[in-house]
């Protein structure tokens, strides 16, 4: 059993509404060095697969390659 | 002239469909999602609604669904598919319409009648003069629509882009008209054939005088009118 992180994100010069929405948020909390806040998803996977299978089901179902990328962290035995 | 209308876990629009069909005169039955035959169908509509709670991404679990792979078939074989609001994300998840349906850019579930500029396009759907104005209503959290720089010229160049949102004259405000943030003001696209058509509004609302505007009749017509010319 292998566990991996996925982290989806949307593609560079997307905009990101959720994330403009926070950036303003946090400038008027009065934090002013923010830059830049993206929001994207998160997910844990514990599975009999390997990484190749993985990046598969990204692919596929858990990211839109038309619009998002994906990066994937293989975090060893679960 | 019998219209198929899929219904996935979470479907809402459904019974709107097959009214606006059976007011027009026209047949509509119920498809389950995990159905595998669309014979006897002669058009097959996707519905609006949230299939799978929107789970992942708006149409993104849909698209698996055991009857995707026959309405895939279908259009292949070139039958008319139309997809409306959930619809058309699903339409686009299965590779079947280019492009994607991002959150709209102002964070707001948007509904409201929106004005609708008709373009000339390749669409077997629609049969309106380019120019024409509709009034249709939309309702969705996600349709913005989106597509890279290549697809864009792509669709421009084959008459891809059926509808338009844009202002009630017809015009299209200089900032942009979509109320969602749609690149170039998309609200409607089809496939390079012609006979898959995807769209944010719900001309499925609009075919009944109670509730203010036929304007979506000729979105059931239409095809209707093409399939008995086809079938001589």
């Amino acid at each position: 059993m292998a566990r991996y992180e996925v982290y989806v994100t949307y593609k560079q010069g997307i905009f990101d509404p959720p994330g403009a929405t926070a950036e303003r948020a946090l400038a008027n909390l009065g934090y002013e060095g923010v830059r830049s806040v993206k929001i994207g998803k998160y997910i844990q996977i514990e599975a009999d697969a390997g990484l190749e299978t993985v990046r598969e089901m990204c692919e596929r179902l858990l990211a839109n390659p038309v619009i998002e990328d994906y990066r994937i962290v293989t975090e060893g035995e679960a | 002239m019998r219209f198929g209308v899929v219904l996935f876990p979470g479907s809402n629009c459904e019974q709107d469909v097959v009214h606006a069909a059976q007011t027009l005169g026209l047949t509509a039955e119920y498809v389950w999602h995990g159905d595998t035959d669309l014979s006897g169908f002669d058009a097959v509509v996707l519905p609006g609604g949230f299939s799978y709670g929107d789970y992942i991404r708006c149409g993104a679990v849909a698209r698996f669904s055991p009857v995707m792979a026959e309405v895939v078939r279908f259009a292949e074989r070139g039958g008319p598919v139309l997809g409306i609001c959930n619809g058309f994300q699903i339409l686009t998840e299965a590779h079947l319409l280019p492009g994607a349906l991002l959150r709209n850019t102002g964070l707001k579930f948007i509904c409201h009648p929106q004005p609708l500029r008709v373009e000339r396009s390749v669409c077997h759907w629609l049969d309106l003069p380019e120019g024409t104005v509709v009034d249709i209503p939309v309702n969705h959290n996600e349709g913005n629509y989106y597509c890279d720089d290549e697809t864009l010229e792509r669709l421009n160049a084959n008459g891809q882009v059926v509808l338009r949102y844009c202002e009630p004259d017809g015009t299209r405000a200089p900032g942009g008209s979509a109320p969602n943030g749609a690149l170039d003001d998309i609200a409607g696209v089809c496939n390079e054939r012609g006979n898959v058509f995807g769209l944010m509004p719900h001309p499925e609302r609009a075919v009944d005088p109670l509730v203010g505007t036929t304007d979506g009749r000729p979105f059931f017509t239409a095809i209707a009118k093409r399939l008995a010319e086809v079938a001589g």
